[in-house]
């Protein structure tokens, strides 16, 4: 503006401006997104091929730092962790969150009641929950002792210090924190399901579970496809719960991908080798949400047809 | 009750009258005991944060308090020692706070105006800018961390707040313009374009028509921009060091070393103030706290 060299010019310049408005509005989001989403992306995708260590060093180092971080064992456990992590998560939290949402829709009296206790873990930070669960289930502090005092001097509850059992505290800790997010979006669904429907399969004589297993779920589906998407993403970047319930122990016992990757990062200093792991972390997630997008594209145009 | 919507459709009226009252105490036999095993854990922390340290040593966490006393949340907020620093918890949330207040204001201001843009001034070109700034929302935090370290230390912003409220800033536009568009677009189209025929441009728009329409959409980015970005904890541990870190980063400081003496009944009341403003935002914006939940996942 400052540069503008004559007056008669400036009512004109500022019309067109104004005809641009909501593009020009846009334009900081639309530099941020980018340099957010596709220069760092490729900035580390870079950095994994290169030849960093400690200190980045932008010279093309080649696909080595993948070959090795295959080869080392620790990922190789934190994948499978993720595994088995991912597949139990979200099924414990899918079979949870929908009993719940049935139990709720039963027209139970404070019903904002039963979901405020189920849901508040959500608005808890991993951190947090992490913390309180590790309290509750280590031998020194938790239920162990708890049983001991109570005069049961043999029981033993020691998982979160068993490397067999250490993963399936994490699972069900996620669980805990996550099947009051899956319980609101099934009761949502739930509430959604046309009601003619339901009644002509009481008319039909079909008792309350089999009503629900044989013609309510099958029609909200979709929604169960949905909260699987956002629960396996929750599980691929999982990273806050495990430092703070395991550290990823005992040993390698509960390390997860992202643990890995900020370990090699920050605490190895083997940076090309993190972003190479922060890269199949990114593979990953495109693993479950692009067939997803895809699916809901299709889903979309062709009710979109079904309409018009 | 009041869900007038839901009145025509009874599952558990079925059968005889015997039945209806059996199977309906099992519903609620199930839900009390789904309500126990949520809440306690807050229960057990509660409890905590009052009793004297020998006692919880002696005794575990899992039992009933003989003596309480509050002094050990006074010691938490001011006095407790964490990472070399002893001023309490009270310096981490004041981080926290200070970080998560205008990054939620700007991300929410932010994507307001850009979900209106996106919405109501349709242009060549829009659904690829949409497109652009929701793939935000799924970038994985690992494959932005090198990068932003690089970009903080270059702009100054290493190891401050004001580094942090970018970062969070930047993330958060993609969850609020994704919010904030798909709100606008229920907005009947006609009303914008009345208001285009009478001579208003894009700002006059928005504050007489778009503005006084949003305020549950306001509510849910709120609601959804406090409540993340206080729990966040990677960004704050790997951006900033030492006492310049959220209350997150505070209490793995504190809890996951694995020397010295423990305190916990100064970390269980260290916990709960951590655990206290999203839990008191969720309380009182639950509703606006689902919706968000609903439209963020599901879209």
């Amino acid at each position: 503006m400052m540069a503008d060299p004559s007056n008669a010019t400036r009512p004109r310049l500022s019309a067109i401006l104004s005809g641009w408005t909501p593009q020009l509005v846009l334009v900081p989001t639309l530099v941020a997104a980018l340099v957010y989403v596709v220069i760092f992306s490729l900035w580390t995708i870079w950095i994994s091929v290169s030849k960093s260590t400690l200190l980045p060093n932008m010279a093309y180092g080649g696909f080595g730092e993948y070959a090795a971080l295959w080869q080392s064992k620790r990922w190789i456990v934190s994948y499978q962790n993720l595994f088995l992590f991912g597949t139990l998560y979200v099924v414990g939290s899918l079979v949870t969150g929908t009993l719940l949402a049935i139990l709720i829709d039963q027209r139970v009296r404070f019903e904002s009641v039963w979901r405020t206790i189920f849901l508040y873990p959500l608005a808890i930070s991993f951190i947090v929950t992490g913390t309180v669960w590790r309290w509750i289930f280590h031998p020194q502090t938790g239920v162990e002792k708890a049983l001991h005092d109570i005069g049961w001097l043999s029981a033993q509850f020691d998982w979160i210090t068993d490397r067999d059992m250490a993963l399936y505290v994490v699972i069900f800790t996620g669980i805990w924190h996550s099947s009051g997010f899956a319980m609101a979006l099934i009761l949502a669904g739930l509430r959604s399901v046309d009601a003619d429907l339901i009644k002509a399969a009481q008319i039909d004589g079909a008792s309350m579970p089999r009503t629900y297993r044989k013609v309510v779920l099958p029609t909200i589906w979709p929604i169960f496809v949905a909260v699987t998407v956002v629960l396996l993403q929750f599980a691929i970047k999982t990273y806050d719960l495990v430092v703070a319930l395991t550290q990823g122990g005992p040993g390698v016992a509960t390390t997860v991908p992202a643990i890995v990757v900020y370990d090699l990062m920050f605490q190895r200093g083997q940076i090309a080798q993190g972003a190479a792991a922060a890269v199949m972390i990114l593979v990953a997630l495109a693993l479950v949400l692009v067939p997803y997008a895809i699916w809901s594209g299709i889903r979309a145009k062709r009710e979109a047809a079904h309409h018009g | 009750m009041a869900d007038t919507t839901h009145q025509s459709f009874d599952p558990l009226a079925t059968g005889s009258r015997a039945r209806q009252t059996r199977s309906r105490s099992i519903v609620y036999l199930l839900l009390g005991l789904f309500a126990l095993l949520y809440l306690s854990p807050l229960v057990i922390i509660f409890m905590n944060a009052f009793r004297p340290l020998e006692e919880i040593v002696r005794e575990g966490f899992i039992s009933l308090p003989n003596m309480l006393s509050a002094t050990y949340w006074v010691e938490a907020w001011s006095t407790f020692c964490i990472g070399g620093t002893c001023e309490g918890v009270s310096r981490y949330f004041s981080n926290t706070l200070l970080m998560t207040v205008p990054a939620t204001i700007l991300s929410t201001a932010i994507g307001l105006v850009n979900g209106y843009a996106l919405s109501k001034w349709r242009f060549k070109g829009d659904t690829w800018v949409f497109g652009l700034i929701t793939l935000g929302v799924f970038m994985p935090a690992q494959m932005t961390l090198l990068p932003w370290a690089f970009v903080l230390g270059k702009i100054g912003l290493s190891n401050t707040i004001a580094g942090l409220v970018l970062v969070h800033t930047v993330q958060g536009i993609s969850f609020t313009t994704l919010f904030c568009r798909n709100y606008f677009l229920a907005v009947p189209d006609d009303l914008i374009k009345a208001a285009r025929i009478d001579g208003a441009g894009f700002w006059r728009i928005f504050r007489r028509i778009m503005l006084p329409l949003s305020p549950p959409i306001l509510i849910v980015c709120v609601i959804w921009q406090f409540t993340g970005i206080w729990n966040e904890f990677l960004f704050g541990t790997v951006f900033t060091s030492g006492s310049n870190q959220p209350i997150t980063s505070a209490i793995v400081a504190f809890s996951g070393s694995g020397t010295g003496e423990r305190h916990y009944n100064v970390e269980a009341a260290s916990v709960i103030f951590a655990a206290l403003p999203p839990l008191f935002i969720y309380v009182i914006g639950g509703k606006y706290f689902v919706r968000g939940l609903t439209s963020g996942a599901v879209k």
